[in-house]
C-alpha cells in the first residue's frame, strides 16, 4: 500500500528527514514513532502531497507520489495533527464540502456524510460549529474527513494528542473497526507508546530523520531483551529509548 | 469541467460562511461609507460627487478585497486549507472559488456604497456606474489574489499590520479623495507608479459618462494587466507545496 524509497525533506538546507526507506503493507495499522522532531509529520506531509519530497520516491495507494499527486489523493484519507475545522463554521457543511470535492453529488455527499457520522457516534452534532465540540467529538469529525471517499488508506498525525484516557480509547476502538470491517490501511504518528503498543501491528520507528528500527511490538521488544531468559521483558518505552540511543529522563 | 465545478463548490461554501457572518461585510464597507456620509459634504464645496464616489470605491476595494488574505491565514492555522489540499481539486479552483467569493461580497458592498451615494447627490449615469461595476470585478479579483498569495507567503502574525499599512499610502497615492493632478510634480510623479490611480481615474470618466478616452482606455489596460499578475502570482503561491 506504501513504498518508500529514498525520501528526504531539507528545509534552508537543514535535513529533516535524511532517506527513508519502508513499506506498509494493505490491511495493515502501522504506527511511526519518534521525539518532537523526529521527521514523522514531515514524513507523512510528503506521503500524503502536501510537502513535496527533495528527494526520493515512494508510491502510495497505487499511485507515484511525484507524477501523479492527484491520483495519490483520491485515494488516501489523512487527518492532520490538530484540527481540521474552522471553530465558527458547522462542521457538517464542512463534510459536504470535503465529500464533493471527492466528486460525490450534494446527495450522495449528505447520504455519506450521515453514515460516517453515525460510524463515528457523532450522529445529531452536524449542525454544531467546531468550537460547540469536545475535544473527543472533534477529533472523531477530523477522522470523518478522511474516511468520507472510502480511501483503502488513512494518514493519522498523532491522532489521540490531547484527549483524555476515556476519548483515547474510544478512538483506537473506531481505528481499529475501520481494519477490522472495512479492510482499511492505517499509518499513523504518535509519541503515545502505549497507543503503539495497544494499536499498532507493527512499529517503524524515526530518530533524527532516519529509521532506526522496524517490526512488531513483540520483535522490537525481543530485540532490546537480547537472549537472557532471566532478563524482565522490556516496554516499548525501553525499546524506544534503547533504539533512538536516549536515556531515560 | 471539474475544475469549474470545484471553483463552483468552493466559492459557494465561502459564500454561506460570508452570508452567516453579515455584520462582516456591512463593517468591512463602514470606512468609506462614513467618509462618503462625514468627508463627502465637505469635499462637494470644491468637488463634485462623481469625483468622490469613484475614489471611495477603490478605498473600498482595497479594503474588502485586499484584506481577503485574512481569512485563509486562519485557515492555515486550523487546519482547514491541508485539508482541502488533500482532495483532488486542484490548487487554481481551491483559489480561484475564494476569491470570487471576495469579489461577489466587494460586489454587494459596492453598490450599497452606491447607493448611498445616490441618496446624497451622486448623478452617474447607469451605463457608467455598470462599465464600473465591470471594472470592479477584475480590481477584485487581482486584489484578493495578490492579498492571499500574501498571506501564505509572509508570517501570519504580520500579515494584518503589514497589509493595513500598505493599504493607507496606495489609497491616498490613487488620488481617491483629491484628484492627484492638484498634486505637487513628485508626488503626481510617485501617484503614476501605482496602479489604482489609473482605476479611479478611468471610474471617474466613466461616472461623467466619458467612455471611450484614454483615461477609460488605461484604466482597463492596467487592472486587466494587474489581474493576470497577481492570478499568476497567487495561483504559483496556492500549487507551492509548502504553501
Amino acid at each position: 500500500m506504501i513504498e518508500v524509497r529514498g525520501l528526504r525533506k531539507s528545509f534552508d538546507g537543514v535535513e529533516a528527514v535524511r532517506g527513508v526507506d519502508f513499506a506498509v503493507e494493505a490491511g495493515e495499522i502501522v504506527g511511526f514513532l519518534g521525539q518532537n522532531g523526529a521527521g514523522k509529520t514531515t514524513t507523512m506531509r510528503m506521503l500524503t502531497t502536501l510537502l513535496r519530497p527533495t528527494s526520493g520516491t515512494a508510491v502510495v495507494a497505487g499511485h507515484d507520489l511525484l507524477t501523479d499527486p492527484r491520483g495519490v489523493r483520491r485515494r488516501i484519507g489523512y487527518v492532520a495533527q490538530g484540527n481540521s475545522t474552522n471553530p465558527l463554521n458547522p462542521v457538517g457543511d464542512e463534510l459536504e464540502l470535503q465529500a464533493m470535492l471527492h466528486g460525490m453529488r450534494a446527495a450522495e455527499a449528505r447520504q455519506r456524510v450521515a453514515e460516517v457520522l453515525d460510524r463515528l457516534d457523532l450522529t445529531g452534532l452536524a449542525g454544531r460549529v467546531g468550537g460547540a465540540l469536545s475535544g473527543g467529538q472533534r477529533r472523531r469529525f477530523d477522522i470523518a474527513f478522511g474516511l468520507l471517499h472510502r480511501p483503502p488508506l488513512l494518514f493519522l498525525d498523532e491522532p489521540t494528542t490531547g484527549l483524555d484516557p476515556q476519548s483515547r480509547a474510544d478512538l483506537w476502538r473506531h481505528i481499529r473497526a475501520l481494519r477490522d470491517e472495512q479492510g482499511m490501511t492505517v499509518f499513523l504518528t504518535t509519541h503515545y507508546l502505549e497507543e503503539a503498543d495497544a494499536l499498532c501491528d507493527r512499529l517503524l520507528i524515526i530518530d533524527a530523520g532516519r529509521i532506526v528500527a522496524e517490526g512488531t511490538p513483540e520483535e522490537l521488544k525481543r530485540r532490546v531483551a537480547g537472549d537472557d531468559p532471566d532478563a524482565p521483558v522490556p516496554t516499548l518505552d525501553d525499546v524506544f529509548l534503547t533504539l533512538t540511543d536516549k536515556e531515560r529522563v | 469541467m471539474s475544475g469549474m465545478r470545484d471553483t463552483y463548490l468552493i466559492f459557494r461554501h465561502n459564500m454561506r460562511i460570508q452570508l452567516r457572518h453579515k455584520s462582516a461585510v456591512l463593517f468591512g464597507a463602514a470606512q468609506p461609507a462614513l467618509f462618503l456620509v462625514l468627508f463627502g459634504p465637505l469635499f462637494t464645496s470644491v468637488g463634485t460627487w462623481e469625483i468622490l464616489v469613484p475614489g471611495l470605491i477603490v478605498q473600498l476595494a482595497l479594503f474588502s478585497a485586499g484584506l481577503a488574505g485574512f481569512g485563509i491565514v486562519f485557515d492555515v492555522r486550523f487546519g482547514v486549507l491541508d485539508r482541502l489540499r488533500v482532495t483532488p481539486a486542484g490548487r487554481t479552483p481551491l483559489l480561484l472559488g475564494r476569491v470570487l467569493g471576495n469579489v461577489a461580497v466587494l460586489l454587494v458592498q459596492t453598490v450599497l456604497l452606491l447607493a448611498l451615494g445616490y441618496a446624497f447627490g451622486l448623478r452617474a449615469p447607469l451605463p457608467g456606474v455598470l462599465l464600473g461595476l465591470a471594472l470592479i470585478v477584475p480590481l477584485g479579483v487581482s486584489l484578493a489574489s495578490l492579498s492571499y498569495a500574501v498571506a501564505l507567503t509572509i508570517d501570519q502574525e504580520t500579515f494584518a499590520p503589514m497589509v493595513s499599512t500598505v493599504i493607507v499610502p496606495l489609497t491616498l497615492l490613487s488620488g481617491a479623495f483629491l484628484p492627484m493632478s492638484m498634486a505637487p510634480p513628485w508626488l503626481d510623479a510617485v501617484s503614476r507608479l501605482t496602479p489604482f490611480r489609473y482605476v479611479v481615474e478611468a471610474l471617474r470618466e466613466m461616472f461623467t459618462g466619458h467612455y471611450a478616452t484614454p483615461a477609460v482606455a488605461a484604466g482597463a489596460a492596467v487592472t486587466a494587466a494587474l489581474t493576470a499578475l497577481c492570478l499568476a502570482l497567487a495561483a504559483r503561491v496556492f500549487a507551492r507545496a509548502t504553501a
